[in-house]
């Protein structure tokens, strides 16, 4: 993007360098070289700067114009505390999607949080040099997995594993393979921005806790962490934003039947899963519901955004 | 805060991204292999599209392959957007030819279209290789779908819990499998599929035949031509799923792949049908039962 900034400013100015050698007396206005190229290349960032704007709002327009209709064919009530999803009768119920983008969310959040916490606690406090050199590139390639990577693993060694121990209605296939996959999945966001905030924190307080006579894990629950809560509440925040949006991972190994589930081993099937196994036969009022089930996953983002633009608002 | 947008745009965006990845890619295959022609000899020039069921568009696009080399003047496109949209684009004219792996319902022909018979497509209900269930009645089928049945013991197999697997709404094969096993019930004029709600649902015949591997007290159903050695074929009253028994008519659960036109048709599309419903029925009979 800045080479081609860089390139067109670069083109533009030569440009003005010809006209003004052809009309040297049209020269009213003291604008030097170095001045037409900085205007031109701020207006190229300012357009590129636009595109992400110009994004979200068209984006979020669409969403709204192409599911709200449906919404109010088939009326909020029905629509969002209907527990039937029967598009070929008509039906269109997706609490059990919602309760299961929860509840999925949730599982993520139990077994991906302990375990991000305190791994950054360990980066930034225990691990040795060389033990960081594996740790670090680990968590990056953590990140870097695509998430159908993720959901065949699921499906070829968790979802199994599950069968055979736990057993369940969708013969592993469940919330919990659903959970373990996400709870993985969020480790890397959760890790960076808590080692970011526990690294912020002013070596003072350490320093303070320890001339206090506390120990060295009684420092790390009481002082580190709740000093740098905010930035662990972000991470936390993003992580559960990640769970909730993703699709392919869970899909594979969910399950996807349409119930509210009762065990962590019955399927279960998340909004972002309904879209998009769905959305390929869909027509008529069923594409419109599916954009609707976007609509109030929206909602549900939008919600996310702002609890932690209030939580890095607060703590500044 | 300006992060905060820019991330959550990019969120949107990959989301946006996700739910349209699978039927782009759909359409990207079939329109891949257009069979570009510039020859203008003696012949018929032209553009035929075809768009419909995911299930007959491999079959339509070999076709219009083979059809390339003897019609160089015709160039055919043939896109996989499912059944339902196939007929609608057959019916507003949007597509010359509408593909459906099901039967035409009441008020889709009412408005005139014609069809086509393509080819016949059995659907066979499949268990896990390690299920000793080899027969069962049409009644039974119905049952363990709706959930009446669950355990295998009661209809001869282990005494394990039956994990069914169906399809996602809207697929042509699922249309076709609760229309013929009647898993539906009249409900204030609305057709109410009667399907057991903890049904695990796989996107794709593909997704089915991976699970029905992997879980061994599964039940399924797939398309005769998805069906291989990972998985065994149940009978249903005592016929097995073959192309023999489904060309007889002994094996009941089979349908029709259809090609729907919407009145007069042009010269090129014609001679793709003729060739289609002709010389085309080899390739049909490589997967499917040729009508021929």
């Amino acid at each position: 993007m800045n080479g081609n900034a860089l390139g067109g400013a670069i083109q533009n100015g030569y440009e003005k360098v010809n006209m003004m050698d052809k009309e040297p007396q049209k020269k009213t206005k003291k604008l030097t070289l170095s001045d037409i190229y900085e205007i031109i290349a701020k207006i190229i960032f300012l357009l590129c700067a636009g595109v992400s704007v110009f994004g979200v709002c068209i984006i979020t327009f669409y969403i709204f114009v192409m599911g709200l209709p449906a919404i109010f064919e088939i009326g909020i009530a029905d629509f969002i505390a209907g527990t039937k999803w029967m598009p070929s009768a008509e039906i269109f119920g997706i609490l059990p999607m919602i309760i299961g983008s929860v509840y999925v969310t949730i599982g993520a959040v139990i077994i991906g949080v302990p375990v991000g916490i305190l791994t950054s606690v360990y980066m930034s406090e225990y691990a040795p040099k060389p033990i960081l050199k594996i740790l670090n590139p680990a968590v990056e390639l953590l990140a870097g997995i695509p998430s159908v990577v993720y959901g065949f693993f699921g499906l070829v060694v968790i979802v199994p594993l599950i069968n055979d121990t736990l057993g369940g209605k969708g013969a592993g296939s469940s919330l919990l393979a659903a959970s373990i996959i996400l709870g993985v999945m969020i480790l890397p966001t959760i890790i960076t921005t808590t080692k970011t905030a526990l690294s912020a924190v002013p070596k003072k307080y350490k320093e303070g806790a320890y001339a206090l006579g506390a120990t060295k894990v009684h420092t790390i629950f009481t002082v580190l962490i709740p000093a740098a809560k905010s930035g662990v509440f972000s991470g936390i925040v993003l992580g559960i934003g990640r769970a909730i949006g993703e699709t392919m991972a869970v899909i594979l190994v969910a399950g996807n039947s349409v119930i509210i589930p009762e065990s962590i081993t019955d399927p279960v099937r998340t909004m972002t899963a309904n879209i998009a196994i769905e959305m390929g036969y869909s027509t008529g009022l069923h594409q419109e519901a599916l954009f609707a089930t976007g609509v109030i996953l929206f909602v549900f983002i939008m919600s996310l955004n702002v609890v932690l633009h209030f939580i890095q608002k607060k703590e500044g | 805060m300006k992060k905060l947008i820019a991330g959550l745009c990019i969120l949107a965006m990959a989301f946006s991204m996700t739910a349209c990845g699978s039927s782009d890619t759909a359409s990207d295959n079939g329109t891949a292999q257009e069979t570009e022609q510039s020859g203008t000899e003696e012949g018929v020039t032209g553009t035929v599209s075809v768009v419909g069921s995911t299930t007959v568009q491999p079959v339509a696009q070999s076709i219009a392959d083979e059809f390339a080399s003897v019609e160089p003047g015709i160039s055919v496109e043939v896109q996989g957007v499912g059944s339902s949209a196939g007929i609608k684009a057959a019916i507003d004219g949007t597509a010359d030819i509408g593909a459906s792996s099901r039967e035409l319902k009441e008020e889709e022909k009412a408005t005139g279209i014609t069809e086509h018979v393509l080819a016949y497509d059995g659907i066979a209900v499949v268990v896990n290789t390690a299920n000793p269930v080899k027969d069962l009645d049409s009644e039974t089928v119905k049952k363990i779908f709706e959930g009446e049945i669950t355990n295998w013991k009661e209809v001869g197999g282990n005494d394990e819990d039956i994990v069914v697997i169906s399809r996602e709404s809207g697929s042509g094969t699922r249309d076709a499998f609760e229309e013929m096993m009647e898993l539906t019930e009249e409900v204030d004029g609305k057709a109410i599929p009667t399907l057991r709600e903890d049904a695990l649902i796989c996107e794709g015949n593909g997704a089915v035949k991976a699970s029905v591997a992997s879980k061994t007290n599964s039940i399924a159903y797939l398309s005769l031509g998805y069906v291989d050695d990972t998985m065994n074929t149940v009978s249903i009253d005592g016929v097995a799923p073959t192309v023999e028994t489904v060309k007889s008519g002994e094996y009941k659960i089979s349908r029709p792949l259809l090609l729907v036109t919407n009145g007069e048709v042009s010269e090129a599309t014609q001679k793709y049908l003729d060739y289609c419903l002709d010389e085309g029925q080899t390739i049909v009979s490589e997967n499917y039962i040729s009508i021929k």
